[in-house]
């Protein structure tokens, strides 16, 4: 069984459950991949596998020493690659070897995951945008529309205190959404669909963890 | 939406057994399962379907009827398990999408030619 599979998200839909609920769904194309590594605490002082999420790549995109430690593991056209810890708060799961395949097979209905994935990226971001701070009102006179108003008294103490909330780059970056339900698996085509959303624009790549609490 | 995944996805989950050829402007009779206790027994909703919404496993009708001279809409989705089946009862001839306009007339003037 492993910690973990890599994937990229196809988009979002619903379905009914068989009690005629609707659920939000993340279809993920999940795997297959190869465990491209297996570090263990004697070689490299801690416990992991390291995932490779097999796809079509062009050879000449994956460079050289690249290309050379996939063949290690006899396998090639893996460009996302990704670790799982295995001593940390994981149950001993040492039967994977470099050269094993792990497919969508290993998660079940019902099991809970946590989504990591690069979220899109809004640029330079207002404070209403990226704090979600209420704005001024738009007419009746009023001068303050998306502006951030104070930040802070005068003389004293003539500075901005640390982490005052301000415009700035939003997005672009790695969240983790945590305990999302498996409602389908989909062996043929290795698809996984989760309930809910998942950070990123469709196509992009995201890990999939078994979830951790 | 145009992910071969994501429609194939769509594909297997969409109900396959109600009449796909239904139209706005059409008069139906969509029967509703309703859950009484532990009991089911059907409902009948019969009136002009008045408007198709969304695409995929959202996809919706909304169904206009006259009730004791009140109008009542409902809105069912296509994919859920509350519709036991659709029945056709008349066609109609509508020359637009979305039939709101009916919502505005009422009597004679609310009614739609069949389809020929």
């Amino acid at each position: 069984m492993s910690p973990g599979i890599l994937g990229k998200k196809i988009g979002m839909t619903q379905v009914f459950r068989p009690d005629g609920q609707v659920v939000p769904v993340t279809l993920l194309k999940a795997g297959p991949c190869a465990v491209v590594q297996r570090k263990t605490p004697a070689t490299d002082g801690y416990d992991a596998v390291q995932l490779g999420l097999l796809e079509f790549v062009k050879p000449k995109r994956i460079n050289k020493p690249a290309t050379g430690h996939l063949k290690k593991a006899g396998t090639e056209g893996a460009k996302f690659l990704k670790e799982f810890r295995l001593d940390k708060g994981y149950p001993s799961q040492g039967d994977l070897k470099a050269g094993d395949q792990v497919l969508v097979s290993d998660f079940k209905v019902k099991d809970k995951v946590d989504v990591i994935g690069v979220s899109k990226g809004r640029g330079f971001a207002g404070v209403v945008k990226r704090h979600k701070f209420g704005g001024g009102e738009d007419s009746h006179g009023s001068m303050h529309h998306r502006a951030p108003g104070s930040i802070g008294a005068s003389s004293f103490p003539s500075r901005v205190v640390p982490g005052m909330r301000m415009g700035g780059h939003m997005g672009n970056e790695q969240v983790t959404v945590r305990n999302l339900e498996i409602i389908d698996v989909d062996t043929e085509d290795n698809v996984l669909v989760v309930k809910g959303a998942v950070p990123g624009p469709n196509g992009s790549y995201v890990v999939v963890r078994r979830a951790k609490r | 939406m145009q992910n071969a995944l994501l429609m194939k996805y769509i594909e297997k989950n969409r109900r396959t057994d109600l009449p796909t050829t239904l139209r706005t402007g059409d008069t139906i009779k969509v029967h509703v399962k309703i859950k009484e206790g532990d009991k089911e027994r059907l409902q009948a909703f019969e009136g002009v379907m008045i408007a198709r919404n969304n695409s995929g496993l959202g996809e919706s009708i909304t169904v206009r009827k006259i009730s004791f001279g009140h109008g009542v809409e409902r809105i069912f989705p296509l994919n859920g398990k509350m519709i036991d089946h659709i029945d056709l009862v008349r066609t109609g001839r509508a020359r637009r999408a979305k039939l709101y306009y009916l919502r505005g007339l009422k009597g004679k003037a609310a009614r739609l030619k069949e389809r020929t």
